[in-house]
């Protein structure tokens, strides 16, 4: 979240997303409706920003974009769906402290699976390819191809039910407003997440080198600190990070298929490059966005929906080219 | 003689020329040497990818761009060339009328695309066209009135087309004629100098090349060829779809084929795509045998299951990556240099 | 062959490899051949993370400060042993009174000299065997070159050997023990800078003007 070279925060972005929940307020007319799609915005939002927030420090600290990330969240979704069939007497339970009896395992085994995936990936698929950007983009390619072959064969071609805990199914009624339980507990989770994470770079020398080394990584290593263990660091955190999210965006969707992540990666790619390559609060601000433009949308008019988010790309590009906190690399 | 007609750009190779010589005479023949339609389909397909990979290996092997888009003009190609003809009265003007239009859109889309290119870099640039592919196929799904949506669009040809043979020959005649050009172009002092930007941008700069220009033009050209292999692909299918032209999968099978066949030799699209329209089509009987063989041994029949082809494909092509950036045609070359 | 303990200038033409030298030494470039002695280690073929931690502080042309970090985060970046010392800290404010003022704040708002003050703080924050200064006072105004110099002067009498290069006669002569001197990526000739000041024959020679001519 480093502003470029401005004096104070840069408030315009967030403005800008309070801006379009307000116009979707206007357009969609009924506060009630405003509302649920407003949590379904902001939960689908926050579960992108989860999925996308390693990819884009990791793109900032060492310029190696993976395009196989959608395979961390594929690999996680499909670790919690076996996790909680294995527990779903606990998933059925009406208690709330069994269910998370099932929850809790199911998201740490993603995040460790995908974690452990993310170690083995960059040692082995992507360190031999460091700053040969062409080869990159080709190799990560293709081991996603890979993976997602082998996730066939280890889970089958089918689609894979990933049930929501019996107490977060359903949603709570306010007067006319339905909030879907699950998602208000996908924003809390997300908002935690996003708190740790600033708290984590602004508070902490890990932190602080993370910073130094997105605006410099030459100088912090002229400074005595090894980067490259620093990358691998924040690469196996980003992968584990989207198998996280993957789990939850699977249990959002309630179901897993091989390709997630797949379908996932363009939408996480509109939301970084919006937020500006590099910045986690860009990506924060950038998930948002694109997380109420999505549903506010969908309801008003679907037909152009799912072009939406790449619209809104464009419009954000040609205000600010560089995304919305650019960064300032030496 | 041949060498002229192939633009100086020889094999280089005797293996590597045993094998395109096979090539070219099985598919020139192959109506008659593989009757049937299952095979002649295969054989036109061929046609149509060796094209198709050829173009996207200008712009990966030749100019250094790794672009997403490609499927997309694939994909104008195909809509133009079925929507003129499902329009129009069914003719050779309509054809005409529908494959100019599609180039057109597609000199204008390329042309944009090229100018960005310089400005970004080459992971941005890849983003992008990720997503500009993918509002292209959400495009094509939704305006289901023009193009058909979902289900495509499926349309008669001219009388002359309806007869499996000459349809077969009109795409291979195409083919190898606009490979041949494409041939040429990579010989040519253009080719050249897009070698010299693809190994070092900045002195090809420095050298008075406006490697944005040479970059826009290899991306327009390679944008144009795409999309006549689509009007090609649409002629002979006689059907035009989403899946059948802008499926990200076709996207990647064009990455496997430039990279395992060679990039930057043109000839690697022959043999890349060759390769992997077989296996596409035969390759699946015999893993199924295999599978079925090793049935009771833990894993193995899921590894070598038909439908897991691609698993093998895919690491075919991370290897080469690493090890055999030049593919098959650069170890083949490599190999008779001893 | 650097001296310890004393202020080595590294002086020479536009282009004659002065700055590559500096970026050798640290390992941010590699060398092609030859090899680096440092205390009895040969560090060519070392990481520069490595080499830093044997005590070498690098200051470069482009200042390298973290522009989104405070000022006081930067030199608790370059403070590895633990928070910077108290008396350091007062010596590093009374050479460079900015630091102080902009304690809190990113330092992508400090003007060019006060940037580098703030690059030189980062150097000297702990004590350091090796210090290399590439070009300090280049772009600065002349009372913040007086500033530095007394700052360095400072620095020489803790048991620092410094490198620097530099364009400035002024800063170099009064700051310099030894000299070297580079063309086309060889040292030419080395010696005391006192003696090298005095031959006004030997500056044209070395450098094509007299150092005077420099500033």
């Amino acid at each position: 979240m480093t502003p470029a070279v401005v004096p104070r925060t840069d408030w315009i972005p967030p403005a800008l997303l309070l801006a379009i929940a307000l116009g979707g307020l206007a357009l969609i007319g009924n506060p009630s409706t405003w509302v649920t799609l407003s949590v379904a915005g902001l939960a689908m939002g926050l579960l992108i920003f989860i999925m996308s927030s390693g990819l884009t420090l990791v793109f900032g600290l060492m310029d190696v974009m993976n395009f196989a990330h959608g395979l961390f969240i594929a690999v996680g979704a499909y670790v919690a769906a076996s996790v909680m069939k294995f527990l779903s007497a606990s998933v059925d339970s009406e208690s709330f402290l069994v269910n998370l009896g099932a929850l809790a395992p199911a998201m740490l085994a993603a995040a460790a699976v995908a974690g452990l995936l993310g170690l083995f990936f960059e040692r082995v698929i992507i360190r031999p390819v460091y700053g040969q950007h062409l080869k990159q983009i080709l190799i990560t390619t293709g081991g996603m191809i890979v993976a997602e072959q082998l996730i066939h064969v280890l889970w089958g071609p089918d689609l894979l039910p990933l049930p929501r805990p019996a107490t977060l199914r359903g949603s709570f009624l306010i007067g006319d407003m339905a909030i879907e339980k699950f998602r208000l507990v996908a924003v809390v989770l997300g908002l935690a997440i996003f708190a740790a994470m600033l708290l984590l770079l602004n508070r902490t020398k890990i932190g602080l080198l993370i910073r130094a080394g997105v605006e410099n990584k030459e100088m912090v290593e002229a400074m005595g600190y090894r980067v490259r263990r620093l990358f691998v660091a924040v690469f196996v955190a980003g992968s584990a990070l989207a198998g996280l999210g993957g789990a939850l965006w699977g249990m959002y969707q309630e179901s897993v298929t091989v390709a997630i992540g797949a379908n996932m990666m363009v939408l996480i790619f509109i939301v970084i490059i919006i937020g500006g390559l590099g910045s986690v609060g860009g990506c924060f601000v950038g998930a948002l966005l694109v997380g109420l433009v999505a549903n506010y949308v969908g309801y008003l008019s679907p037909k152009i929906a799912l072009g939406s988010n790449i619209l809104l790309m464009v419009i954000v590009l040609l205000w600010r080219p560089q995304g919305l906190y650019p960064m300032n690399k030496q | 003689m041949i060498s002229k007609f192939l633009s100086g750009d020889g094999p280089r190779s005797r293996i590597l020329a045993g094998m395109l010589a096979a090539i070219f005479v099985a598919l020139a023949l192959a109506p008659f040497l593989f009757p049937g339609t299952r095979p002649l389909d295969v054989a036109a397909r061929i046609c149509v990818f060796v094209l198709l990979v050829a173009s996207y290996d200008l712009l990966l092997g030749y100019t250094g761009i790794v672009s997403f888009a490609h499927t997309m003009f694939f994909g104008i190609g195909g809509y133009g060339v079925a929507i003129a003809l499902s329009k129009l009265d069914v003719g050779w003007s309509a054809i005409a009328l529908g494959a100019a239009a599609a180039v057109a859109v597609s000199l204008v889309l390329s042309f944009l695309i090229g100018l960005f290119s310089l400005r970004v870099k080459a992971i941005f640039f890849a983003m992008i066209t990720l997503a500009v592919a993918s509002f292209f196929a959400i495009l094509a799904s939704q305006l289901s009135d023009i193009t058909g949506g979902e289900d495509g669009i499926t349309f008669k040809v001219p009388e002359l087309l309806r007869s499996r043979n000459a349809a077969y020959y009109m795409v291979f005649g195409m083919a190898l004629a606009l490979f041949l050009a494409l041939l040429r172009a990579v010989n040519s002092p253009f080719g050249r100098v897009l070698l010299a930007i693809r190994e070092n941008d900045f002195r090809a700069e420095a050298l008075g090349y406006r490697t944005v220009i040479y970059r826009t033009l290899a991306n327009c050209l390679a944008a144009v060829v795409a999309t006549l292999a689509g009007a090609l692909y649409a002629l002979w299918l006689r059907y035009t779809g989403p899946n059948t032209t802008l499926d990200f999968g076709i996207m990647i099978d064009i990455l496997l084929m430039v990279v395992i066949g060679g990039m930057g030799t043109m000839y690697g699209a022959v043999i890349g795509a060759t390769i992997f329209v077989i296996a596409q089509n035969y390759l699946q009987d015999a893993m199924k045998a295999f599978s079925e063989a090793m049935k009771g041994v833990p894993l193995l029949p899921d590894l070598f299951h038909p439908d897991r082809w691609l698993l093998w494909l895919g690491v075919l092509f991370v290897l080469s990556v690493y090890y055999f950036p030049h593919g098959i045609v650069g170890q083949l070359r490599a190999r008779s240099k001893r | 062959m650097v001296p310890r303990g004393e202020l080595t200038m590294l002086l020479g033409r536009n282009g004659a490899g002065k700055t590559t030298a500096l970026r050798t030494i640290i390992a941010l470039w590699r060398a092609s051949a030859g090899s680096i002695r440092f205390e009895s280690n040969d560090i060519a073929s070392w990481q520069t993370p490595t080499i830093a931690d044997l005590g070498i502080a690098y200051v470069p042309e482009s200042m390298g400060i973290f522009a989104g970090l405070t000022v006081r985060e930067n030199l608790m970046l370059a403070a590895r042993r633990g928070p910077p010392d108290e008396a350091r800290l007062d010596w590093i404010f009374r050479f460079f009174p900015p630091m102080k003022k902009f304690w809190h704040l990113p330092a992508g708002l400090l003007s060019g000299g006060q940037k580098q003050m703030l690059s030189i703080s980062r150097a000297i924050v702990e004590p350091r065997k090796l210090v290399l200064i590439d070009e300090p006072t280049k772009g600065l105004a002349p009372a913040i070159i007086n500033n530095l110099i007394e700052a360095l002067g400072e620095l020489k009498k803790t048991d620092t050997t410094i490198l620097m290069v530099e364009q400035n006669f002024h800063a170099a002569r009064s700051l310099g023990d030894s000299v070297a001197v580079m063309d086309a990526g060889r040292i030419v000739h080395s010696g005391r800078m006192a003696d090298l000041a005095a031959d006004d024959a030997l500056q044209n020679r070395l450098l094509g003007l007299s150092l005077e001519a420099h500033q």
